[in-house]
Parts: C-alpha cells; sequence; structure tokens
C-alpha cells in the first residue's frame, strides 16, 4: 500500500451529509430571520444599548475572526517551520481560516446600524487612522493571501510558489490578529482596555482557540466520514493546544499583573477579577479552570495519552474558556464605568458611575449562531466538491518513519 | 460510482458560480443604488474660528437641566418610543459629581466635548465622525454604518445609537435609525449667525464664542478667569470649558 498522501472530496451523499447541512441551513435561516428583524424594528429589540454598544454579536464575530488566523497555524507549521507531520493538513488549515473569517464577517456586518451604509466604504469614503478601516483590508487581503496558499498547495503547477506565499499569508495573519487585538488597545477612555498587550493577547488567544476549532472540526469531519486518522498527528495537535492554552493564561496574567501595578486601574480589575458579577465568574469558572487548566490537564494527564475523547473535550473546553475571555473583556469592560472625574462619585440620570448591566436577546445569539453555521455549511460544501482533505492521516500517511 | 468527467463540470460549474456571484456582489451596489449627498458647503466654513462653549457651572439655575431641556426641544431626541432609558438618545445629560475627599456637590451638563483630536474622528472607519474646519464634531449620517467604534472611543459618552425608526424630525436636526449621533453645538443655528440654543437658554451660564480671536468673549473671559477640560490628562483640547468645576 502506499504511503503518499491523496485528497479527495468527501463522499458522503447519505443522510448524515445533508441531514447536517440541512441542520446549519436552520441556524442559517434562524441567523437571517434574527437579522432581518433588528434592520426592520431597529437595534430596540436587542440587549445591546448606548451602555453596552457592542453585544453578543460582537463576541462571536470576534471569536471567529480570532479563531480564523489561529485556524492557518497549523498549515504555517508545516509551510514556514517545514515540519513535513504537518503539511498534509495545510489544505484544511487553508480552508477552515478562510471560512471563520467569512463566518465572523458575516455577523460583524450584519450587525451594523447601516450594512447598507458599507457600499461607501468601498467609494472611497475609508479612514485610514481607523484601526477598523485597516482592519477592512486585513481581512480582504487574508481571504486572497489564504485562497492562493490554498492553490500552491492544490496545483502542481504552483508548487514553486508554495513557499513565499504560506509566509507571506503567516506574516499577514499575524498582522490581522495585532489589528484585532489594537481595537481594544487604544481605547483611551475606557479603563478595562488601553493597553498595548492586547495586541499579543489576541494573538495566543487566536493560537489556542484556533487551533481548538480546527481539532474539534478536523476529528469530528474524519470520523463522520470514517477516513482513518493516526496518534502521531494527533499528539502533536494535542501538546501544541497544551502550549498555546498556558501562553495564553501567561499573557492574561500580565495583562492584569502589569495593570494591578498602577493604583487607579485597581477598581476596574476588582471589578473583573473579584466582583459579584457574571464577568468574576466567567473568568475564573469560565475561562481559567474550565478553559485553561482542566483542557491542560487533559492534554498532559499520562493517564490520558493517546485518549481521543480527552483530546476532543480538551478542544471543546478551550473554545469555551476563549469565548468567555473574550465576554469578559468585551461586555465586562464596557459594562465597568467610564470615568469623568477621578476622585469623585459620579451619577446621572443617563447611567453614569453604574455598574452597566446586559442580557443579551435571543436575536443576538441566533445572528451569532448563524455566523458559526455559515462557517460550517461552507466548510462542508467545500470538502464536498473540492479536495481539500486527505483520505487518510493514518502514522504511515503522515509519518512514514513511524512503525 | 460517479463519473470523473461529470464531477469535474459540476465542480467547474460550482467555481463559475463562485466567481459570477462575486462580480455581481461587486458590481450591484454601484450600478443599483442612488448616491445621496449633503450640500457642499466648501469655502462657506473656516479653519479661521474655531466655536467653543465656557459653561459657568455656578451661574446654571438647574444645574444643566436647562441646557438638557433646551437641547431636547431644538433637536427632538430622547422621546423615542420603543428604546428603554438606557437605549434612548441622549445628546447631553446633567452629571453630579461628588469629590470623595471633600464631600463637595457640584452638578453640570455633560455633551460632547467637540475635541480638537476626537478619539470619535481617529476611529471611525468610513470618516463619518468628522470634525468640521471651525472645530464642530459632527456625524454624516450618510456615511455612517452603525459600528459604534466611536461610542467605544468616546471618553465622555456623549454619543448615542438611534435604536428605532423615527418620525416627525426636526426639519435641522436630520437623525436616522441605525447611526450614531450627538451634540451639533447647534450647526444649523451657528451657521446662521445664532447661538446654540442651550446657550440660549443658560441666562448667560454659558458664553459661546470663537476660540481664536483673542478679543471673543469666550477668549477673554478664558484668558482672565481660565476654565477646565473634563478629563484633560487625555490631551483633548476641547472646545467645551468649565467653571466652578
Amino acid at each position: 500500500m502506499s504511503n503518499k498522501v491523496i485528497y479527495k472530496e468527501i463522499e458522503n451523499n447519505g443522510i448524515g451529509f445533508y441531514g447536517l447541512l440541512g441542520l446549519m441551513g436552520l441556524f442559517i435561516w434562524g441567523g437571517a430571520v434574527a437579522f432581518f428583524t433588528m434592520e426592520h424594528h431597529g437595534h430596540y429589540i436587542s440587549g445591546m444599548d448606548n451602555q453596552i454598544v457592542w453585544g453578543m454579536p460582537h463576541i462571536f464575530a470576534i471569536f471567529l475572526i480570532v479563531a480564523a488566523s489561529g485556524a492557518l497555524n497549523v498549515g504555517s507549521i508545516g509551510t514556514v517551520f517545514g515540519k513535513k507531520v504537518y503539511q498534509p493538513l495545510g489544505r484544511l488549515s487553508g480552508l477552515l481560516a478562510t471560512v471563520l473569517l467569512v463566518g465572523g464577517l458575516i455577523i460583524l456586518l450584519l450587525d451594523l446600524g447601516r450594512p447598507d451604509h458599507v457600499v461607501e466604504m468601498f467609494k472611497g469614503h475609508l479612514n485610514f487612522k481607523s484601526i477598523f478601516a485597516w482592519n477592512m483590508i486585513l481581512y480582504g487581503g487574508f481571504i486572497a493571501l489564504v485562497g492562493l496558499y490554498i492553490w500552491t498547495m492544490m496545483d502542481r503547477k504552483a508548487k514553486k510558489y508554495y513557499k513565499p506565499v504560506g509566509f507571506s499569508a503567516f506574516t499577514w495573519r499575524l498582522i490581522l490578529t495585532t489589528g484585532t487585538g489594537s481595537i481594544f488597545g487604544f481605547l483611551v477612555a475606557r479603563q478595562a482596555y488601553d493597553a498595548a498587550i492586547m495586541a499579543p493577547l489576541f494573538i495566543v488567544l487566536s493560537f489556542s482557540t484556533g487551533l481548538a476549532v480546527f481539532i474539534v472540526v478536523t476529528m469530528a469531519t474524519y470520523k463522520m466520514t470514517g477516513r482513518p486518522i493516526g496518534d502521531v498527528i494527533l499528539n502533536k495537535l494535542r501538546y501544541l493546544l497544551g502550549i498555546f492554552i498556558l501562553g495564553l493564561l501567561l499573557l492574561e496574567a500580565t495583562r492584569h499583573l502589569t495593570n494591578l501595578y498602577a493604583t487607579e486601574h485597581h477598581a476596574v480589575e476588582a471589578f473583573i477579577l473579584d466582583g459579584d458579577n457574571i464577568y468574576t465568574t466567567l473568568f475564573w469558572f469560565g475561562f481559567v479552570l474550565f478553559g485553561s487548566l482542566l483542557p491542560v490537564a487533559l492534554v498532559y494527564c499520562r493517564q490520558l495519552i493517546n485518549n481521543r475523547t480527552s483530546l476532543f473535550v480538551a478542544a471543546l473546553l478551550t473554545i469555551m474558556g476563549g469565548f468567555s475571555l473574550l465576554y469578559v473583556i468585551v461586555i465586562g469592560g464596557q459594562a465597568f464605568p467610564l470615568e469623568l472625574f477621578p476622585n469623585a462619585v459620579v451619577t446621572s440620570d443617563s447611567f453614569d458611575g453604574v455598574m452597566n448591566h446586559y442580557s443579551p436577546s435571543m436575536y443576538e445569539v441566533l445572528l451569532g449562531l448563524g455566523g458559526v453555521a455559515v462557517m460550517l455549511a461552507l466548510f462542508m460544501v467545500a470538502v464536498k466538491v473540492l479536495r481539500f482533505m486527505p483520505t487518510s492521516l493514518a502514522d504511515n500517511v503522515v509519518d512514514p518513519h513511524t512503525k | 460510482m460517479s463519473n470523473p468527467q461529470n464531477i469535474n463540470s459540476y465542480r467547474r460549474k460550482f467555481m463559475q458560480g463562485i466567481g459570477v456571484t462575486a462580480a455581481a456582489a461587486t458590481l450591484a451596489p454601484g450600478m443599483l443604488l442612488r448616491e445621496v449627498q449633503a450640500s457642499n458647503k466648501e469655502g462657506y466654513v473656516t479653519d479661521k474660528v474655531r466655536w467653543g462653549m465656557l459653561i459657568d457651572t455656578n451661574k446654571l439655575v438647574e444645574g444643566g437641566q436647562e441646557v438638557v431641556n433646551a437641547c431636547k426641544k431644538e433637536h427632538g431626541w430622547g422621546a423615542e418610543a420603543h428604546s428603554n432609558e438606557r437605549q434612548k438618545a441622549s445628546w447631553v445629560r446633567k452629571v453630579t459629581v461628588t469629590e470623595k475627599t471633600t464631600g463637595y456637590v457640584n452638578q453640570l451638563p455633560v455633551m460632547c466635548q467637540h475635541c480638537e483630536t476626537a478619539p470619535c474622528v481617529d476611529v471611525c472607519p468610513t470618516g463619518a465622525s468628522m470634525k468640521r474646519a471651525d472645530g464642530i464634531v459632527l456625524v454624516n449620517k450618510h456615511i455612517c454604518i452603525g459600528c459604534r467604534y466611536c461610542m467605544m472611543a468616546c471618553p465622555y459618552k456623549a454619543r448615542s445609537f438611534v435604536h428605532e425608526s423615527l418620525f416627525d424630525q426636526h426639519a435641522d436636526s436630520p437623525r436616522g435609525k441605525g447611526t450614531v449621533e450627538s451634540c451639533t453645538m447647534c450647526v444649523h443655528r451657528v451657521d446662521e449667525g445664532k447661538e446654540p440654543a442651550c446657550v440660549e437658554a443658560s441666562n448667560g451660564a454659558i458664553v459661546f464664542g470663537d476660540l481664536n480671536d483673542p478679543n471673543s468673549n469666550i477668549s477673554q473671559k478664558l484668558k482672565a478667569e481660565d476654565g477646565k477640560q473634563i478629563r484633560a490628562d487625555l490631551g483633548l483640547n476641547t472646545g467645551v470649558r468649565y467653571q466652578g468645576i
């Protein structure tokens, strides 16, 4: 039997494939209904208001966008760092990165107050001082570059461009996540933001969540298509996930410790780390305990070596942890009141000086889930019509030196 | 078994479909949508002047409530039918400040401070958030996409997002569902040589004028008595200054 990596479309034509695609369609329909309802009535039917201006859709969107650049890492490790074991996963990595970004951008676009006005940006109304405007270009460039990257992997005639395009895509993705983190990095007005560490924090967050999504989607797809996947590649991904989670914990700890160094930030840090609110619960239980320490334990526990369920659960927990962290950053940061007058208690009938409350509406959750469904549906259609998936990722295929 | 030729033809059609859809999505907006543009007042507004306001909180009879009422009357905000209290527009609000150490209580109206280096202008992706040459910070509703990044960036919480459809708007104060708005310094009145509505209603507590003109009333008063900026530490060089805070 040949050990060559062979890529083939998935052959699933049964009720399983179309049933799952139909389920995604249902969620996409739900997202569309949510969008049109919010578009028709206005955002008053959402849980967002003039105090919490970014809500659940933004958490979904930022999660998907951040995970998109992280999902490309698997391919980059093969291309940029020359690790041959990862190379068969390159196409899947590029595909997942693209569909994640598309899913995230759709949510972001459909939550806008006037999505139709985005046309104006294409007519040249772009403010290059805005990191948002830069992000538009970074996102577009990312999709184009990853498209090229996939092409260099799929077309033998384009093989010579594989390395340079792979390098470019890797560099671009680092800049992209820097841009996403910088959205929060330079908001002088908000106590919880305005820290340059946001950019590297988002990069490491993308490493862990992107890889976690890659692991979940790849394991599920191989299971459902009945294609073999070996322990060699899974254990590589397993330990990589462990390192990325620890890296994220380190950066997040640094962010809080450096904030705590300045006494003026003690109030906002106490609000997040030791408050009687959802953010403290999500931070310690959602992110730290169940979203980081537990998956790290599952990854490194000696009794669980080669245990696929533990890897799958660890990846799912990492996704939950990243989502929790984003909730704490995005919502928690807005919930803490703006400081108009330091050393004074500020009150008004417009909610000055109060901890702002937020509870997401059904529409926002549906819109977010719709974006996730778009991403999964695009992935399913793509692996069905194009040759993204190796027929086997068994040990003897990905690593010929393995017995 | 599928015929490989069929698969290839299927794939070709699929890729063609993607191409056609992308092309249509790119071209359609330009061909189908009517362009709406505000009247061009170039040459009318000049950077020789910089409009500003000086608010003496000691002279405010109602602690700023009279300012809020006048602004609401002039622009018609705050009466949104469906929005809850947290969602209703608030262009200016009366804020009560209690000094933690001394317990001294002060009240003042807080609105867009018309910063020289406005964070909302910096972060706006389309340039809808803009500063006129004469220093008035405005939102161009025709290109505002409603992303609310300016609201995240404003240190004064001076901006509101319109959460619902609006009816019976004031002719001089166009607003729109899904866009962001804030104090316009009554630009429609200023352009006609009049003072903002809040200044008129303040019984002399607010002085309006040209900060660039050393002989203007506001400049003379600032030079003689000084005026404070809220969050001066941010270095935004606000066009709205306060006395008595």
